[in-house]
């Protein structure tokens, strides 16, 4: 068996990096089925890379630019026709800032 | 046999049948059979009708004018809803049309609804998606293969004429394979993914399902492109792919992988079957090759990286405020709104494909996995670019096993991955793949068999040449489930 590379504690975090709140009951398995990935994820420290190019794509491209021209866009309608919750023109979130007031 | 794209075309021109007909009959057949199927997620009856009359009167024309198609449902259309099969995209309407979609509406193409996935196109079975598996037509105890898995159910069952899906690492050629179609997954930027719900950006690829190789020709005719709206799409010419598709590849060299040769995990069927292949290309005159793809064995761990970091950037954007799930359960701040939903939003594949890119692109680690498996990348297209100094296409089976029973593999995340052994390189690579059917299992249900034969970057016209040569000579084409 290989040196152990996630713990719940790790997963706990990176689930957190991940904005995702996931029950504490389901860590385990988790944990478990990530771990299982990484162990077999971990071949790849046997490929030989000495002198190689990270290639971020195998298809050479560069960047495309057009003309700074306006475009039909959406409409505001469009664009919160999808949202969970708005007001008037904007998406609506709960309070997001804390109250001075209350915090006594 | 009159069901395929082609022949379905010809006789809608010659007023043999009309579309409203044609769609008629598809409709009652997915009515029938789609509960017990589950290919679909939506179905467009009364706009496929109406499309379909259009046609009829004449108003729209093409050459797809009238033919039932399906789509996968993480292509965005402004019909109906594009779920990605997720809870969290569970009531999204898209406002707009995926390019592909727009391509095939403008040759006449009838839509007649939208087909189930792995969620987010992440899986190999449909099992992960959130309304249920799709079942395989041949045996509807076995999975279809995935993640198209509700486009390759669909027309095997005869639910439309041809459908479209997306691979990133095989999920149009593996349910090919395992339902008896031809699918191809086009070379990186050959077809516009603007509509596409990303998954992995340098990856993902739409193409075609059909039951043979002249009319995926037809639809890569129709779709292929350069798109303005997806800076990645390419901008290379696209020739005529049904043109020049009779006439046998000269002095056509296969290669045939020396790695892949005692690959633990392959069915003795499938290596049979695909063997027996290679002796039919043998015996129309082709000239087989050994070639070596040494770091293909690193395939499925460098993608187990690279697509899960793409996905866990891509997928940041579902947070539960623009669009969308969004929890119910009181909230303390913003950061627990996207945690909750995020959480309730996804299922457990999506969850542990964003934590594992998540983990692989944190700080400390991200040389070790990200940077490595990029170099890994390399290696696999510089293996590929050596191959094709020998041979002309690479030809390997498609999937190491048939159809597997449904709840076989869902509990074990890591040995669902492995049925991708042979078609990731192909997206690492960026070449085109396609997947076309070469024999049966000797089960009681006999299950379907496929080979894979890769090309060359923008290959895809000496691929499908190479690919009809095949298929002229053998009969597994026109085989159909009993349903």
């Amino acid at each position: 068996m290989a040196e152990q590379i996630l713990d719940l504690e790790k997963v706990k975090h990176v689930a957190k990096l991940a904005r995702l709140a996931i029950p504490e009951p389901q860590l385990p398995r988790f944990t478990e089925q990530l771990e299982s990935i990484l162990e077999y994820v971990e071949q790849l420290k046997q490929a030989d890379v000495a002198g190689v190019e990270p290639m971020a794509h195998a298809v050479r491209l560069t960047n495309v630019l057009r003309e700074d021209v306006v475009q039909p866009a959406l409409t505001t309608e469009q664009v919160l026709a999808n949202a969970p919750d708005t007001d008037g023109p904007f998406f609506k979130v709960p309070k997001v800032i804390g109250d001075d007031d209350s915090a006594g | 046999m009159s069901d395929t794209l082609l022949q379905s075309r010809d006789a809608i021109a010659s007023k043999k049948i009309s579309s409203v007909e044609l769609t008629k009959q598809t409709l009652a057949r997915i009515e029938k059979l789609n509960p017990s199927l589950n290919a679909y997620n939506e179905v467009w009856a009364e706009r496929a009708l109406q499309v379909a009359k259009e046609v009829d009167e004449g108003k729209r024309s093409g050459v797809l004018a009238g033919v039932p198609i399906a789509i996968k449902d993480n292509l965005c259309t402004s019909t109906g809803k594009t779920t990605c099969s997720s809870k969290m995209l569970a009531n999204f309407k898209a406002p707009y049309d995926a390019t592909a979609v727009r391509l095939l509406e403008a040759a006449g193409a009838v839509i007649v609804g939208k087909t189930n996935l792995d969620e987010f196109a992440m899986g190999s079975s449909t099992e992960n998606s959130a309304f249920g598996p799709s079942k395989n037509p041949w045996d509807t105890d076995r999975v279809p293969g995935g993640s198209s898995g509700g486009s390759a159910s669909a027309l095997a069952a005869s639910l439309c004429a041809a459908s479209i899906g997306s691979d990133t690492g095989g999920s149009i050629r593996q349910p090919a394979s395992l339902c008896g179609l031809v699918g191809l997954k086009p070379t990186y930027g050959r077809v516009s993914r603007y509509g596409l719900v990303a998954f992995a950006s340098s990856l993902d690829q739409i193409g075609p399902f059909t039951w043979n190789v002249p009319d995926a020709a037809l639809l890569m005719n129709v779709i292929s492109g350069h798109d303005p709206k997806d800076s990645t799409s390419a901008p290379i010419d696209v020739p005529d792919y049904l043109a020049g598709l009779e006439r046998p590849v000269e002095g056509l060299r296969i290669g045939v992988v020396k790695e892949y040769q005692a690959l633990a995990g392959l069915d003795p069927q499938v290596k049979a079957a695909v063997d027996q292949a290679i002796e039919t290309y043998k015996k129309l005159g082709a000239k087989i090759v050994e070639v070596s793809l040494p770091n293909s064995a690193y395939g499925i761990a460098a993608y187990y990286v690279i697509a899960p970091c793409e996905a866990s950037s891509n997928l940041a954007r579902y947070d539960g405020v623009h669009y969308g799930h969004r929890t119910q359960e009181p909230v303390g701040d913003i950061v627990e709104l996207f945690s909750k939903s995020r959480a309730e939003g996804f299922g457990d594949e999506v969850k542990r494909r964003i934590m594992i890119g998540t983990y692989a692109l944190s700080s400390g680690y991200y040389d070790a996995y990200y940077v490595h498996a990029q170099k890994i990348r390399a290696l696999i297209k510089q293996d590929f670019d050596n191959a094709f100094k020998d041979c002309d296409v690479v030809l390997t089976p498609t999937s190491p096993l048939a159809a597997f029973k449904i709840g076989e593999k869902s509990s074990d995340p890591l040995s669902m991955y492995l049925c991708d052994v042979f078609t990731v390189t192909c997206n690492i690579a960026a070449i085109p793949g396609i997947s076309l059917p070469c024999g049966f299992t000797n089960d009681a249900k006999p299950l379907p068999i496929g080979l894979q034969l890769l090309g060359p970057a923008f290959g895809e016209e000496r691929l499908l040449r190479v690919a009809r040569t095949y298929e002229k000579a053998t009969d597994w084409h026109a085989r159909r489930p009993t349903l």
